[in-house]
């Protein structure tokens, strides 16, 4: 088999991996880092480098190498970690994110980049081990703490050769109290390394230790060295200098400068060596262990309990399912209309099938559905960023991300999302300085929650800052051209923001403040099914809410009547229905006619007139009227008649067809016929339109209603 | 897709091509046959408003929702009847399935290259774009139909144009 039948797995590994790193390093606390995070940063960090080792990336591998080594010194306490060094970290995490990509393209990742973030890691490397080996030198802690902890590190990094370090742990523990005085002695010999650098290597190992010999040449130098380091860290040291191929590391042969140490220092330094060997001795047996500790997520994905499967395979068993129900229902209405005591088996027989077929549905729509956490995941470090980027201190707070959403919408929700959560950090949540003017705390907390709410899920960003400014935005909308007045309510008032190029951000910030964006977002949503709301209350903060339906494959939907054609309203957007009375129609301005429903006046829009359905009940006082409610509007639907409550299979009309105004799908009804879904907001438009065109031509085919004159008041 | 290529390859080896011929009223028409997925009856379309009027509406066809095209009234003939001789031809054009109502589906040919005469710029109904030629069999003549390009050109609205 080719090795390449591996790549996805090893790119989708990696992405998950890459994904922990980050969410480890997000919420590492910097001044007392938990040493389980670090230790699930390193293996994350390991796990990529080998698998990159096997496949032969080798600027991931490199990167990698060296972000493992300084994520190992971090663990083990010789890095003292700062804000600005896990930074660091995150940009080379990005940076093996860049490269990962390009891997995948079949493209070699970007050299400058490469080198870049190769000089910065090394650098850092330089800069930190120097100053925190010097601030030690060759102490007592140092010694009992780096040999203790690297065989730790050793029989976690390498499961398979447990039995071999498991052992020399335990010795090396034991022994570790004894050789706690006394170093070891250790030969390091670099191999073709030029002047300048053997110098520069000298100096970091005369910090890790005592030199008490060094000769050679170019081709082979060897230094004898006491130290309480192990022979890994002196590897790792030298390999931001020089290539570790270039390095052998020996127990130094049995010399009498230290016989009195020889015997008790025995044992660590065998395992040191043999450390060393398996470390050093050739690139095959790295590879090989780099391939051993790759082999290690993969047993863990045999005993875990999740598989990986395409997406277009659920979503071709979700179909079928779909298929199933339809057929389901058609068999229903056909029993339905036998004499159900002569059949009584089939009915039960059909009604049991009905049961089956929901629960089986059910099953299959719970695989398309994630956690909001693969959501929510992407905004700490969005936040981190940005916070740092706008001088402003402000605390991220999730809830509810255990909420399940079906995958696709997830997907589509995250750039709303994002331009929602930069617009709270950047307009919503004030200044440090001006949240303490303003009796609140610095820090500034910005919560995203998700719920569930009957079919529905609400998605919430809540930001406690200043709130929005009624006045700047009736102000604003004025200044464009929107239509204002003072005594618009608040809610009216904060659905202007979602007009195209509104902004009312005094300046342009490059977080935002473009005025592109919020009429996004919505369309975005809108185009999801959902819709956005908004609260606000001056300086105490804004929320905005998504509501959302769980699923866009399925629809409670109410089947109704015009003419001979069956049209299907989403249940979500009905309010209620009624039967009108002449006394409750008003015309108005010639031909628009609005109905009162409980001192409410609501426009009244007939499906027939919109849908052109020959055949259909003309007398407005015969309909039935269906109060919707789609984008904030109200309006009432004439139709003939209620059929009943259904879920629907929503089937996509532009797989094969084009967008129709006023209908957003379509689907299969119980006798296989095809029914079409209306568009709440798409028929108040389509309404207007036709109504427009239709204006020169006053007193149209569809008057037949006499109406009262509008009562003058 | 493997028979399809084979059957194609097959054909440009005998540099002959098959056509399925249908009939618009006293007129034949021919379409590639390799773009024919299946043929069927006329029946259960649900309309959809505001449409041209040669788009009858759409139909269920095993769970799929595919828009059903009268090229009757696209060609403007003068009688269009829906009777038991009715029938749609399912067709695969650019990734999309359309059904295409007409009067009743003859033979299916093999036509020579020679047999296939360019046809002549005049049409006004039904552009020459649309068509791949003529093909004259005896005392027939069979109007050979570009079903892709009529079927996703701009005046037949079945696709969303670019500018939507």
């Amino acid at each position: 088999m080719d090795i390449t039948d591996f790549y996805d797995t090893f790119f989708e590994e990696a992405e998950e991996l890459l994904g922990d790193m980050e969410r480890h390093l997000l919420e590492l606390d910097v001044d007392d880092p938990d040493s389980e995070q670090l230790n699930a940063i390193f293996r994350a960090a390991h796990s990529i480098k080998g698998g990159a080792g096997t496949f032969g990336f080798d600027a991931l591998q490199h990167t990698t190498h060296l972000l493992e080594n300084l994520l190992d010194y971090a663990r083990q306490g010789e890095l003292t970690l700062r804000r600005d060094i896990v930074d660091t970290f995150l940009e080379a995490k990005d940076m093996l994110h860049d490269q990962l990509n390009a891997y995948r393209d079949g493209e070699e990742p970007d050299p400058e980049a490469f080198d870049r973030i190769c000089k910065t890691l090394q650098q850092l490397a330089l800069d930190e081990m120097g100053k925190s080996v010097d601030g030690e030198v060759v102490s007592d802690s140092a010694g009992s703490e780096t040999p203790d902890a690297n065989p730790d590190a050793e029989s976690e990094e390498m499961p398979e050769s447990s039995s071999v370090s498991s052992d020399s742990t335990g010795e090396a523990t034991e022994q570790d109290e004894a050789s706690d005085a006394g170093a070891s002695l250790l030969t390091v010999a670099l191999l073709g390394v030029d002047d300048e650098n053997r110098g520069l290597l000298a100096e970091e190992l005369g910090q890790l230790g005592e030199i008490k010999h060094q000769s050679g040449d170019d081709r082979r130098y060897e230094v004898t060295l006491e130290t309480t380091a192990s022979a890994d860290d002196i590897e790792a040291v030298m390999c931001f200098i020089i290539d570790d191929s270039q390095v052998e590391i020996q127990q130094a042969s049995a010399s009498s400068e230290a016989p009195a140490e020889s015997a008790s220092a025995d044992k660590p330094q065998a395992h040191a060596t043999t450390d060393a060997d398996t470390r050093t001795s050739s690139d095959d047996t790295k590879t090989s262990s780099a391939a051993k500790t790759k082999a290690k997520p993969k047993a863990k994905a045999g005993e875990s309990t999740s598989i990986r499967v395409p997406v277009d395979k659920v979503d071709q068993i979700i179909n079928l399912v779909g298929e199933l129900i339809i057929t389901q229902s058609m068999l229903d209405q056909t029993v339905s209309e036998l004499d159900s005591t002569a059949n009584s088996s089939l009915t039960s027989g059909v009604s049991l099938l009905q049961r089956n077929a929901r629960d089986l549905q059910e099953a299959v729509m719970s695989i398309r559905m994630v956690p909001m956490d693969y959501v929510f995941s992407r905004f700490p470090r969005l936040v981190r960023d940005l916070t740092a980027k706008l001088d402003k201190d402000i605390e991220l707070v999730t809830e509810g991300e255990s909420t399940e959403l079906d995958k696709s919408l997830t997907e589509r929700i995250i750039d709303p999302l994002t331009h929602l959560v930069r617009n709270s950090l950047d307009h919503g949540i004030e200044m440090p300085d001006a949240r303490e003017a303003a009796g609140k705390p610095r820090t500034g907390k910005l919560t995203l929650s998700a719920q569930h709410q009957g079919g529905n899920i609400l998605i919430e960003v809540i930001d406690d800052g200043a709130g929005l400014n009624r006045e700047k935005i009736l102000a604003k909308a004025e200044a464009n051209g929107v239509p204002t007045s003072d005594n618009m309510s608040d809610d009216d008032v904060w659905q202007l923001i979602f007009a195209p190029g509104f902004s009312t951000a005094d300046e342009v910030s490059d977080v935002s403040g473009r005025g592109v964006g919020m009429d996004v977002v919505k369309r975005n949503i809108q185009a999801m099914g959902g819709h956005v709301e908004i609260q606000s209350e001056p300086g105490v903060g804004t929320t905005t809410r998504i509501v959302l339906p769980l699923t866009l494959a399925i629809l409670d939907g109410m089947s109704i009547k015009v003419g001979n054609e069956i049209f299907i309203l989403p249940l979500g957007a009905v309010l209620e229905s009624l039967q009108p009375r002449n006394e409750d129609l008003y015309a108005m301005a010639g031909d628009d006619i609005v109905m009162k429903v409980r001192d409410e006046y609501l426009p009244v829009i007939a499906v027939h007139e919109v849908m052109d359905v020959p055949n259909a009940q003309t007398t407005m006082t015969d309909c039935i009227a269906v109060i919707v409610q789609g984008e904030g509007r109200r309006y009432a639907l004439l139709v003939d008649e209620l059929i009943g409550q259904q879920q629907v299979v929503v089937k996509n009309l532009e797989t094969n067809y084009r967008k129709v105004p006023g209908v957003s799908a379509a689907t299969i009804l119980g006798d296989g016929s095809v029914a079409l879904i209306l568009d709440i907001t798409g028929m108040h438009r389509l309404n207007r339109t036709k109504r427009e065109a239709r204006r020169p031509l006053p007193g149209g085919v569809n008057q037949p209603v006499p109406l009262k004159e509008v009562e003058e008041s | 897709m493997t028979t399809l290529d084979s059957a194609s390859t097959a054909a440009v080896e005998a540099h002959s091509q098959e056509f399925l011929v249908f009939s618009l009223g006293d007129e034949e028409y021919a379409i590639d046959i390799l773009k024919v997925q299946e043929i069927r009856g006329y029946e259960n379309v649900t309309r959809i408003a505001n449409a041209p009027e040669f788009i009858k509406g759409v139909t269920n066809l095993r769970g799929v929702i595919v828009p059903i095209v009268d090229l009757r009234i696209k060609f403007h003939l003068e009688k269009v009847e829906y009777g038991g001789q009715t029938v749609v031809i399912v067709v695969n054009v650019g990734e999309r399935i359309v059904g295409i109502v007409v009067d009743g589906v003859s033979d299916v040919m093999t036509l020579t290259p020679d047999q296939i005469k360019p046809a002549p710029e005049f049409g006004v109904t039904l552009s020459s774009d649309f068509l791949s030629g003529l093909g004259s069999l005896e005392d027939r003549m069979l109007v050979i139909v570009d079903i892709d390009k009529l079927l996703t050109s701009e005046e037949m609205a079945l696709v969303e144009s670019v500018k939507e």
